[in-house]
């Protein structure tokens, strides 16, 4: 079972990175967007490739107002 | 609407020139606090300002309208936060996400240390930057009004050092005016006041005892009017500027007279 932002999916292990953004409506080429997958980064050049193993933790994040 | 405000410094006059870029305005934005992206864009029009913090955040896929799209429309340099941190590495990842995300090694480093003041955790601070530094990126570290750590942030390699006037929101104006001073004395990067303006006389005060720059949020964001309170810290920060460039007369106990006695007549019987 894979979390996005906090919260639990449907999505199992196997599914590629670039499937759950799909699913929040980040597309490849989104402005100001970033992702973490188990607290580390991963580079916008491995969204497509990236296959999210059980349990992983995925933070999709962008920008608000702040500071 | 045409600009309203006269501007007293011509372009170029007396530019900035911080993390290697030259700013014809010394206020920064920040735009946490307003109630809409438009009134962000009004905001940034009336501040002048050409530096403009923003955030990272869990997307919100209702969300309507796209900030970075609206900042890049106002052509402003985006100076994203690691505003709620409360340990380096937390920090680090942040920032590092705020490179993916905004294609910019410029981050404005906050590791919070308390939840009630929202003050910078100065260990945690001081180690987030290096590692910072060491991975590429260029720090400007919201830090305390403490001389001591401003130099020890400047020496590790900070482009700049954004100490506190008062507690983040507080509008508390700038507590210890002193230790601010000591800060400039202290470092050969400029020194952005951060934190705790509450209106035009804190961001005058800021630039009169030596600040290079004033970044304003809340006090912008959260005023009544904040289109005309942008303007106000806008003038407010070339005003401080000008006196502080100008050269003040010194504090004297007794009076000086401003009129000559010489010529002065006999008049009584």
């Amino acid at each position: 079972m894979i979390r996005l932002n906090g919260e639990e999916t449907q999505l199992q292990a196997g599914e590629p990175l670039a499937a759950v953004l799909a699913q929040l409506g980040v597309s490849p080429r989104a402005r100001g967007v970033a992702v973490a997958v188990d607290g580390e980064v991963v580079p916008r050049a491995q969204w497509d490739s990236l296959i999210l193993h059980d349990d992983a933790r995925v933070e999709v994040l962008a920008a608000m107002q702040g500071g | 609407m045409r600009e309203a405000i006269a501007t007293p410094l011509a372009a170029g006059d007396d530019p900035l020139t911080i993390a290697g870029r030259t700013l014809r305005s010394r206020l920064l934005l920040g735009t946490g606090g307003f109630t809409s992206h438009a009134l962000v864009a009004e905001a940034i029009r009336a501040s002048g300002a050409e530096i403009v913090t923003v955030a990272l955040r869990r997307i919100d896929p209702a969300a309507s309208g796209s900030l970075v799209d609206l900042l890049a429309a106002a052509g402003v340099e985006l100076l994203p936060n690691t505003a709620g941190c409360h340990t380096a590495r937390d920090a680090v990842v942040t920032a590092r996400l705020a490179r993916e995300a905004f294609q910019t090694d410029l981050i404005k480093l906050e590791v919070i240390g308390d939840e009630d003041t929202l003050l910078p955790d100065a260990p945690e601070l001081l180690h987030a930057a290096e590692q910072l530094i060491d991975e590429g990126f260029t720090v400007l570290p919201y830090t305390t009004d403490d001389p001591v750590l401003a130099r020890r942030l400047a020496d590790v390699g900070c482009a700049a050092v954004m100490p506190l006037g008062s507690p983040i929101g507080s509008g508390m104006g700038i507590r210890n005016p002193y230790n601010i001073a000591l800060i400039r004395e202290a470092v050969d990067v400029p020194v952005v006041l951060d934190a705790g303006i509450g209106t035009a006389s804190d961001a005058t005060l800021a630039m009169e005892i030596g600040c290079d720059a004033v970044l304003a949020a809340s006090a912008i964001a959260r005023a009544q009017d904040p289109v005309r309170m942008a303007r106000a810290l806008r003038a407010a920060v070339q005003a401080g500027r000008l006196a502080r460039t100008s050269g003040r007369i010194p504090r004297r106990l007794y009076a000086t007279a401003s009129t000559p006695d010489e010529g002065l007549p006999e008049l009584s019987a």
